[in-house]
């Protein structure tokens, strides 16, 4: 394998451009979303920005990071799946957690009142 | 061909003569760098991970201080997002170029990435100055404490990117696209599109969602 064909997959400007338009496209519309304020219900919106924002990462992966299942002999995208499985154990693990350790925390009546009287003090 | 065969068949080989030509990169045989430099972006994107699970676990605590409708602007954050993507695209472009063997090109398309990286780099420190001056800075909440983390976090990268990026003009100005170079320009191109990635994550879920 020589520099060129390891340099040749930056593909085309087809790709290229293909990759921008789609992602123009996907950070458009969700901004569009807020900033129209778009009368959905808030639990759609949140499902639609980061469902929006979970296409444009596979646009960028795919067009302009180049991942495929040839490249490096597919070492590029186990290493990429494997660090998906880590983000998705950390990411979910931690809210988890911390949700479960809200819910069972011992109740404090006087949390509330504490923090009022502290942030006028400070 | 799966990756195992791929590390018997193809890769050790090419790490056995990578040894013995020692730093005559690109010349004949698979380089490492690739796939190391893959392996770097995939732990950096681990970092990111965590400082995104900090952010959705302290992103709700404001300690009775400002909240994200008191201070993000979706304006704002539409321009930076804009300012990063088209850098993304024309690092693209100086990347065609430079395969295509045209010089001044490259080198041209090298200083459009540059300016509108610098552009994301100087709104970003713009909103940082402006958060920290209506005393909405890291001290004041949790909340405030995770965005400056991962946002700071990310603006670093960048700015590594843009230094990393100069350095690569003066050298590609030197010596012209040599295989040394072509690797290097390959390698800054893989961390400059990662940055984008990460930046939508940023963009959807610490500016857009709380603004609804």
């Amino acid at each position: 394998m020589s520099a060129h064909t390891q340099h040749g997959s930056h593909g085309s400007m087809g790709t290229l451009m293909t990759g921008f338009a789609l992602a123009a496209l996907l950070t458009i519309v969700p901004f569009a979303l807020v900033m129209g304020e778009v009368q959905i219900s808030r639990i759609a919106m949140i499902g639609l920005i980061m469902g929006l924002a979970a296409v444009q990462i596979l646009v960028h992966l795919v067009f302009f990071l180049h991942v495929n299942r040839s490249a490096e002999g597919g070492w590029t995208l186990a290493a990429s799946i494997f660090s998906v499985i880590i983000l998705v154990i950390v990411l979910a693990g931690s809210l988890w957690v911390m949700h479960n350790m809200n819910e069972n925390m011992m109740p404090m009546p006087d949390m509330d009142h504490m923090m009022t009287l502290q942030s006028q003090q400070g | 061909m799966t990756p195992f065969d791929a590390t018997r068949a193809g890769a050790i080989p090419g790490l056995a003569a990578a040894q013995a030509h020692d730093h005559d990169h690109g010349a004949g045989h698979s380089s490492p760098t690739a796939i190391g430099f893959w392996i770097y972006l995939m732990s950096d994107c681990i970092i990111f991970g965590c400082l995104f699970a900090t952010y959705a676990v302290l992103g709700g605590n404001y300690a009775g201080g400002p909240g994200p409708k008191d201070l993000f602007e979706p304006g704002f954050v539409a321009v930076e997002t804009a300012l990063l993507l088209i850098s993304s695209v024309t690092f693209g472009l100086a990347m065609l170029k430079a395969e295509a063997g045209a010089r001044g090109a490259t080198m041209a398309w090298l200083v459009v990435t540059a300016l509108f990286g610098a552009g994301f780099i100087g709104m970003e420190v713009y909103e940082f100055r402006h958060l920290v001056h209506i005393g909405a800075g890291p001290d004041r909440s949790a909340f405030l404490s995770a965005f400056f983390a991962l946002v700071g976090t990310h603006g670093l990268h960048v700015t590594a990117g843009l230094i990393w990026l100069v350095t690569l003009l003066v050298q590609v100005g030197q010596r012209g696209l040599v295989p040394a170079n072509m690797q290097r320009l390959s390698t800054l191109s893989m961390f400059w599109h990662f940055l984008d990635l990460v930046w939508i994550g940023v963009f959807s879920f610490v500016y857009l969602v709380r603004l609804i």
